[in-house]
């Protein structure tokens, strides 16, 4: 089972934060140190990882295409499956990045009876999604306790996510919808015997460190709650430069497990899967236009081959092949 | 590097996301938070100003306890509320919170401006923002 050391790991990190807070009183550790630290090296490493990426040449125009090639013009261009300009790159891309285009074509490969059949197979795509676009408003909708006076953008966020009016403070639905999301891509992972096969513990850790964070954010607000204002008074403290003193830091123990957490997604992304934020961009077969017919695509890294064309080659034996009687092309 | 360009671009545009908060807030000293005006003339007359339940309760609670009084209120029709030191409150917002907090924008919204909160109570009850 690669499921354990992962659910170990995860577990191990939440009574890390609850010990070092609630029984020694690390409040300054976890609540200063490694924030800051983590988001350091979230931001070195992120930066790291692309200039690695950056350095690698792509040596031939590979973009993976499934639609009309452009060719003669009374013949359509499917201009998103196989675009040919940068602008129908861009618009491939969004839909790439916003809406997981190429994930939308998973299908289900099954044997029904004698035959092989393919099947649509949306609900990963479909959970993937939900995850990413909550993740993201989740992300945006945290901005309240990093700015003050908070922008109306970012009320008007948080003011639509909780537009249901379920209890008090208001149920967010994003916070149903990441818990759903991530519970389904784990199970996904568990029951189905030939992606159970291909996982390892870097997949099982990621999905069980989102689920920790997202669960342990919900049991603040709902179950052991913090006061908000100490909260923000420590979160505008960091932004600013001026965390607090550690006096001033008594918070609780929930909280600090939900930023120890966090704190640890940041500090573990760019060593991990998770880069494949930084990389969907970078990826060759989804950021070239399908132009080979039109341009040259030159390998940068071709080592220059000595070359002697036919030109030259008749320059050098021009005289030999005249007795020979070859013919020649210039005279 | 190749496809430096893009990929500076790239890393630019990362960089000024990824540290938006930090750079939203350049400038700016560290707040404190709001102060909690209690300069009421119904706290004055008090001997012993307490709340129904403790301050540090009240401040990670006070929305939760609110919304049961209101629960038990319309649902259940009751009117006392009992605290945990087992005395006795009208079960009311308006006959108990606003009396003594009578000051809406330096008490309650100070607050929850500060953490972006939009509570709906005041849609019925307007706390005396319109001088009850």
């Amino acid at each position: 089972m690669k499921i354990w050391p992962s659910f170990l790991a995860a577990l191990a990190l939440v009574l890390l934060a609850w010990a070092g807070v609630g029984l020694f009183h690390w409040q300054t550790l976890f609540g200063v140190v490694i924030p800051y630290l983590a988001f350091l090296t979230f931001v070195a490493g992120f930066i790291r990882r692309v200039v690695l990426w950056g350095r690698s040449a792509v040596p031939f125009r590979i973009p993976t295409t499934c639609g009309q090639q452009k060719t003669l013009p009374w013949i359509k261009q499917d201009k998103l499956e196989n675009p040919s300009s940068p602008w129908q790159v861009l618009g491939r891309m969004c839909l790439e990045v916003f809406l997981f285009r190429s994930l939308f074509r998973n299908i289900r490969t099954e044997k029904r009876g004698a035959a092989l059949g393919f099947g649509s197979a949306k609900w990963l795509w479909l959970g993937g999604l939900v995850f990413h676009w909550s993740m993201l408003i989740i992300l945006l909708r945290h901005l309240r306790l990093f700015l003050n006076p908070v922008p109306a953008p970012i009320r008007g966020l948080e003011a639509l996510d909780s537009f249901l009016q379920i209890g008090a403070p208001l149920l967010y639905i994003t916070d149903l919808t990441i818990v759903f999301a991530l519970t389904y891509l784990f199970l996904r992972r568990v029951v189905v015997p030939s992606v159970r096969y291909i996982s390892q513990p870097a997949d099982y850790f990621p999905l069980l460190l989102l689920l920790a964070a997202a669960l342990s954010g919900i049991l603040m607000r709902w179950f052991f709650r913090v006061d908000i204002r100490a909260v923000k008074e420590l979160t505008m403290g960091l932004v600013t430069f001026h965390p607090l003193p550690p006096g001033q830091l008594s918070i609780g123990v929930i909280f600090y497990i939900h930023i120890f957490l966090v704190s640890c997604l940041f500090a573990y992304f760019p060593w991990s899967k998770l880069m494949h934020a930084g990389g969907v961009f970078l990826s060759p077969t989804r950021n070239m236009s399908n132009n080979s017919r039109a341009v040259r695509h030159v390998n940068p890294w071709n080592y220059p081959v000595k070359t002697h064309a036919y030109a030259e080659y008749e320059e050098q034996f021009r005289e030999k092949m005249r007795k020979a009687g070859l013919p020649l092309e210039t005279e | 590097m190749y496809k430096g360009g893009g990929i500076i671009v790239g890393l630019t545009v990362f960089c000024l996301v990824a540290t938006a908060p930090f750079l939203l807030n350049i400038g700016r000293a560290a707040e404190s938070g709001p102060t909690l005006s209690l300069d009421t003339p119904a706290i004055h007359l008090l001997s012993d100003p307490s709340c129904v339940e403790s301050a540090s309760y009240m401040r990670a609670e006070h929305m939760r306890l609110l919304a049961e009084w209101r629960d038990q209120a319309v649902r259940e029709g009751r009117s006392e509320y009992v605290n945990s030191a087992g005395a006795i409150f009208a079960l009311s917002l308006e006959e108990s919170c606003l009396q003594c907090h009578s000051n809406r924008a330096e008490f309650c919204d100070a607050c929850h401006n500060y953490a972006a909160v939009e509570p709906y109570c005041w849609e019925c009850h307007d706390g005396g923002a319109t001088g009850s």
